[in-house]
Order: structure tokens, then sequence, then C-alpha cells
């Protein structure tokens, strides 16, 4: 039997990772690298995954997809409020999301599986030999739409996928593995897109999760939304400028935004430098800034733990331990929050990012055989039930009832000779069915004419261990399984996925070394744009010598870029970027001067 | 294994050792779930999902008392397998006079909003109603062990399994009117589904 890898696919970012001898390990590309951005690109020259992707950001905006994983299992209506956050194009549908990639639309499960076949690509290179089977994490608090539609993704990338889990008792998974203390822990996972709270009992290598919260719809994008608004006003406050429908400068904001966040995390301030085409923008931001910013999203993650320790029947004091997941949790306003909920100092021994894939890859060894005195007790974190009359709902599993769990409800007939029932499948806490998540209509169908009230159709709702639910009918007079024809709401139909899987085969026989070539073309694309802009700018900085060398390597690159021999095109992007360090330098020191000299005027202006 | 006690191979008893069924649970579920037949054929695997969720609904069944007698109720009535009711409890009829002033309140509430003075009114009102339910509670908890020896005795239990059902409903009933007051009060909005059902 092949290997079984762990996979966390983030909104952010996505990883691969394996157990060695009983380690788990996260598997780097070819340059070392162990992030994978979770960003597909359509360009002239083909699909681009990751860092490359990442780069067409603010170039080829409108074909460019990240935090597609926010869009998973969901409907037009759901996400169309965001939609002026994303610089793609998503069409009005009744069904599932579609984003328009020129004249073609992908469903946000066919994006990630680009993610995922890239991760599945560097995992094979690693072992040099086929993976098709793993374990992929998602939010605790995803329903049974975005569970189904991770799981879909998998699918159509050729993995077999075993078993969805979720991310926060995955990181809790392996702190386990280093000796967990035993007792009550806590797990509060904020990552890129989504936020999850894991109340778990660790007793004799059983992980009993006790209670699960979160916001599938919160995490750092919304940190980095709230920075970009910011800066937005403040460029047109300082240059009169309206960028907020300029998709490039907007993804310039946004990345250079984002990386000035993550420095503040180390940091008490930093200077934001992003050149544009007509002006360099350039500006001091300080720790507490960012946390103004941050504080109500901060704050809205405080809410779920409290209800989850409800839900579990604890008080917070009872909790023995506190485990930060996710990327988010590096700001110390988060760390502050949560110690203060807590009242102890949360551990973060293992890397935030890549704890999740290290867990899934535990759980990928549980289900081999490898691992034995480890199991895993997850719970569904949504109350499942069923439209009643008067469009009330009826509660058949409620929310944190471990999985795999199973509850069985009776139908009838209420006209005489009816052969079918339909029924309307929600998950949710509210009273009303259309306050909750409509999950799916299922047509019971093929019932033997019978006077009215006569048939018994017994209809059992199976939530199996990945928190997906499955529905099976019998007619208990004839003892008959009834049909169940099923209507995702919000999902991909079986034919769908199959036509999916059918398409990624031709497109997984397509030349991978002709992918690396455009990827290496493309990045040198990326740097030969970078240094005639610079040149433009701020060619007047250059030495008559650093000149010459910069033009000399410029000219190299562009003859090779031309051919198809990657590593020239490397070596000569790489020697570009070298020739041009002592300009670029020279050019941040300018930016941080005018920032400062800029600043004392404002604050001249507002003392006036 | 015909019943949730049966899957804990435990008698039809009210009084449970907490930590004894924990770890009896952890080990059934290791005995049977589906992680741990991975490898095996479709048919074992299926056979594990089922009864690992039984082992799962039995021990969320039995592990807190007042489930495990409203599990108890059902289960001598032959009614164990009918799951997801929508019936709302009929109040006893007691209680239905004394609730008479409550419900007014409320009616009130929903017609002409709240002010000050009412709400602190039905606050109250929901910390004596809640008082009320703990009482409730704690009575039906203290009947367990004259169950228990009926079980053992082999006696009666009709008159006793009438008890509960009588104080199961009124505890029932005044969850029902707590949570119709935190609704009118704007709290708990996103917990009361739940609540009204366990």
């Amino acid at each position: 039997m092949s290997r079984i890898v762990g996979i966390d696919l983030g909104t952010t970012n996505s990883l691969v990772a394996y157990v060695d001898q009983g380690i788990p390990k996260v598997i780097p590309d070819a340059d070392g690298r162990v992030l994978l951005p979770s960003v597909v690109a359509w360009t002239a020259d083909g699909v681009l995954v990751g860092e490359t992707a990442r780069r067409q950001l603010a170039r080829n905006a409108a074909r460019t997809v990240y935090s597609v994983k926010r869009l998973m299992g969901k409907g037009y209506e759901d996400v169309k409020d965001e939609l002026r956050h994303l610089p793609f194009e998503v069409v009005p549908s009744a069904e599932v999301v579609k984003i328009k990639i020129g004249d073609r639309e992908v469903t946000p499960p066919e994006v990630s599986a680009h993610v995922l076949r890239a991760l599945k690509q560097r995992a094979e290179a690693f072992f040099g030999e086929a993976v098709e089977r793993a374990v992929i994490t998602v939010p605790a608090y995803f329903n049974d739409s975005q569970r189904q539609a991770s799981k879909d993704a998998g699918r159509i990338a050729g993995l077999d996928v075993l078993r969805i889990v979720n991310e926060p008792t995955a990181a809790s998974l392996a702190y386990g593995l280093q000796k967990l203390a035993q007792g009550i822990i806590a797990v509060y996972d904020l990552g890129g897109g989504t936020f999850d709270i894991s109340i778990l009992r660790v007793k004799d290598g059983i992980f009993e999760v006790l209670a699960t919260n979160g916001n599938t719809h919160l995490g750092g994008d919304d940190f980095d939304r709230a920075l970009v608004e910011s800066l937005l006003a403040d460029i047109s406050r300082h240059h009169g400028v309206d960028l907020s429908r300029d998709a490039e400068a907007l993804q310039e904001l946004r990345m250079g935004g984002e990386a000035a966040k993550c420095r503040l995390s180390f940091d008490e301030r930093t200077t934001l430098t992003i050149p544009f085409e007509r002006f360099t923008y350039s500006r001091e931001i300080t720790r507490a800034e960012i946390e103004a910013l941050a504080a109500p999203l901060v704050e809205a993650t405080l809410g779920p733990c409290r209800l989850a320790l409800k839900d579990a029947g604890l008080a917070s004091e009872q909790v023995g331990e506190v485990v930060l997941v996710g990327g988010s949790t590096r700001m110390p306003l988060v760390r502050r929050r949560v110690q203060e909920l807590f009242g102890k100092t949360p551990r973060s021994q293992l890397n935030p990012d890549e704890v999740v894939a290290m867990g899934a890859a535990v759980q990928a060894q549980i289900l081999a055989g490898g691992i034995t005195d480890m199991l895993l007790l997850d719970v569904t974190p949504l109350s499942l039930g069923i439209e009643t009359l008067g469009g009330i709902v009826s509660v058949l599993i409620p929310r944190n009832t471990t999985i795999p769990t199973m509850a069985k409800e009776y139908f009838t007939t209420s006209v005489d000779g009816q052969t079918a029932v339909d029924m309307h499948v929600v998950q949710g806490e509210r009273e009303l069915a259309k306050d909750n998540r409509s999950l799916a209509r299922f047509d019971l169908a093929g019932i033997e004419p019978m006077p009215a009230g006569m048939p018994k159709i017994e209809v059992t709702f199976l939530i199996d261990a990945n928190g997906i639910l499955q529905v099976q009918a019998k007619e208990l007079r004839t003892g008959k399984a009834a049909s169940i024809e099923v209507k995702p709401t919000y999902g991909l139909t079986e034919a769908q996925v199959e036509r999916m899987v059918e398409d990624s085969f031709a497109y997984a026989e397509a030349d991978v070394n002709a992918r690396l070539l455009i990827e290496t073309q493309t990045e040198a694309d990326t740097v030969i744009n970078h240094v005639e802009r610079a040149l433009r700018q701020a060619g007047a900085l250059a030495s008559a010598e650093e000149r010459a060398r910069i033009d000399g390597a410029l000219t190299a690159l562009r003859e090779v870029r031309a051919g198809t021999n990657r590593d020239s095109i490397r070596e000569c992007t790489v020697a570009l970027n070298q020739a041009t360090a002592p300009l670029a330098d020279r050019m941040m020191e300018a930016a941080i001067k005018q920032a400062v000299t800029s600043k004392r005027a404002d604050q001249l202006l507002e003392k006036t | 294994m015909s019943d949730y006690f049966g899957v804990f191979g435990l008698p039809r008893k009210l009084q449970v050792d907490g930590e004894a069924l924990q770890r009896r649970f952890y080990e059934l579920s290791r005995a049977h779930h589906p992680d741990f037949h991975h490898g095996a054929d479709a048919a074992r695997q299926a056979e594990a999902l089922e009864s690992s969720a039984l082992v799962n609904r039995a021990y969320r069944a039995l592990r807190e008392p007042l489930a495990r007698v409203e599990y108890l109720v059902a289960l001598e009535e032959g009614r164990e397998t009918k799951e997801g009711d929508t019936a709302k409890p009929k109040a006893p009829m007691d209680l239905l006079e004394e609730m008479l002033e409550v419900q007014e309140a409320l009616q009130e509430a929903k017609t002409s909003g709240l002010d000050e003075a009412a709400r602190a009114r039905l606050a109250e009102e929901r910390e004596r109603l809640r008082a009320r339910q703990a009482a409730e509670e704690a009575a039906l908890i203290a009947l367990f062990p004259e169950w228990d020896r009926a079980v053992e005795a082999g006696g009666d239990r009709k008159p006793l399994l009438e008890k509960f059902k009588k104080r199961l409903a009124t505890r029932a009933y005044l969850r029902t009117v707590i949570d119709d007051l935190s609704d009118a009060l704007g709290e708990d909005q996103d917990t009361h589904v739940s609540h009204r059902r366990h």
C-alpha cells in the first residue's frame, strides 16, 4: 500500500506532512520551502500554483484566485457581500459559487484541487513514488457542505481522501505526540480565514473533543482587509488618490500590509513602502495602530470560546492547557486576550503554521495502522435537523455530539397513493429552517401506493467520522429500501465531480517540465518588470558602473527568457537580482527618509 | 446490545459510576472506532461505523443523570427508537395556572416591548424559575436509589416511572418558559434550540 500523507489545506498557505519513524515532518519543495501559498493563477502559459501564482496577484489580479477556502461549499448569496474585496469575478448563480476566469468558470473545489495537486506532486517528488491517499484538514466549524467541498477537491486532484479531520483536533494530536499533559486542553486556532476553538479531554491516548465552536469567516484576511481600508483612507488624504477600484493597487496594498502586520508581531514599529507607478507610498505603522484595527476581530473570537466552554460544561479555570494554532496567533494582542480569558499562558512550542499538517500526518499514520495507542473522538460542530411543518426545525443530532453518530426519523404520507416524500435537511442552531444552513433536499421515492398515513418510512441520518452526513431510507411495511435523490443546496453533484475528475486526468498528463519552465519564465518576467520600473523611477540613484552592470544582466536575462533552458533563466534571474541589490537598498533608504519627512510635516500640520 | 444500558453491559439502573462509564466508553471506542478498521473490507468498515455510532449515542444518553432518566423512561415505555419528536411538552395542570401570569407578562412584552421595570420583572421571574427547575432536577435524582432498589427486588416500577414522567414534564415545561423569557430578554438566542431538546 502506498503512503498516506497529511494535508493542511489552508486559506493562505497549504502544507503536506508525513510521519517519519514516529515523528511528524512537513515536506519541503525543491527550494526548501514548506508553505505553499494557496493561490492559483490562470496565465496565457498555463495554470500556476503557489509562490509563482502569488507573484501574479498584482499583475494578473482578475485571473489569480486566493483565499478560495472562504468560498468552499458556499452559494452566491452567502458571499456577495464580500465580493468587493475580491479582485476576481464571482458569477451569480443559484447553486454553488463559480469564479469566472476569462471565458471559463471554475468552482472553489476545482481551484483547491490545483493546490492539492501541487502538494501531491511535491510529496511524490520527495518520496520518489506515487502518493494517492491523504488525510485533509478543515476548520472544526465547517458545515457539511464545506466538508464535502473539501473532499471533492481531493478527489478532483486524484487523491483518495481517507479522512477529513478538524484542524484544532489535528493540532492536538501533534502536541499529543510531544507528551501533552493529561486533562482538559483548549485549542485556539486563528488562521488566515477561519477561527476555531475546541475543548478536549486528553486521557490515556484518547483525544475526546467535548465541545467546539468558531467562525468560518474570521481570520488574518479580515485583519488585512481592515488594514487595507485604513491605508486607502490614508493614501486618499495624503496623495489625493482613490485606489479603491484599482485591483492591482489593492493587491499591492494587501500584500504589503500583510507583510507589515507580520513584522509587527515582533517589532513595535515598521515602515511600509509600496512603489506605485506615479508615487511611492511610504509610512510608518506601529503595533498599537494594527492592534486598534484588529481589536474588534480578536474580541469576536472570545464569544465562541465562552460558548464552547459552556457546552463542555466547564469553567475557564478547569482548562489545564491552552494551545495556540494558526499564523494569526503570533499577534501579541491575540496572546494577551487568550491569556486573559483562560487565566494561563498559552503554549505555542510547535510552529503554528505547521502544527495542523503535522497532526494530519499523525491521523494518517493512525489510519495506516502505524499508531495504535492514540484515538481521536471528534464532534459535529452544528446541530443537524429537518424542516417540519411551519418551517420549524426538528433537531435530530445536536451540536457537539461525538461522531460517528446516527439518528432515525419516521415519515409517512399525507395523501392516498402518494409514492414520494421530500425532506429538507438543515444545519445550525436557529429555530426556523430558513435561518439555518440548507444542506440538501432529499426525495424519497418508490413508496408502494397505500392509503395516507399507512407507509412507515424509516430514515437513518448518519454522520461519519469525517463529520459528513449519509442518509438511508427504508419503508418498514414492505422492507424495501426507498431510493433517495440528493440535491445538495450548495454542493457539486456526483456527476459534476466525476466530470471534474476526468478533466483533471487530462491535466495531470501535461508535461511537468513544461510547467516548471513556465514558472521559471514567470519569475524572470516579474524580476524584469520590477527592475524596469525601478530604473524608470529611481535610475538616477545608480552609479554609471552599477547602471552598466544592471543593463548587462537585464539584456542577458531577456535573451535567455526567450529560450527554453530553465537553468540559465534561473541563473540570469539571480544575477539580475544581485546586480540591482545596491540600488534597491538606496531606494528603500530614500523612501524611509521621505516617510519621516512627510510625517514631520503631518505633525506640524496637526499642531497648527 | 439491545439498548444503551446493554451497550455498556449495565442493568437498567440509574445510579452510574461516571468514571467507570467513561473508562468503558474509551475501551469500546478503541474496539469499534472506524479509524482502527481502515484496512478492513467494506462490510467490516460499515459495521464499525454503525457500532461506533451506537456507542457514542449510548454514552451521550447515559453520562448525564437527567438525560439518563429521560432515556430510561422512553426505554421502559417502549418508544426509545422514536427520536426527534417535535411535540412541545405539555404543561402539568397545576403549573399551568401558576404560569398564567408569566405568560401574560411575556405576551405584553411581545406586543408593547420592554421597559426597565418589565425587564427587571422578567429577569427576576426567570431566576425564580431556574431555581424551581434546579429543585425539580434534584428531586428527580433523589429518586434514583429507590428505582435501583426496585430493579434489584424486581418490584413494581410503574408508580416510580409515573413520578419520573411528571417531574420530567414539569422540567421540560419550565425550560420552554425560561427559554421564552430569555428570548424576550434578548439573550441566549443562539443556544436555545439545543437547550430545549436536551
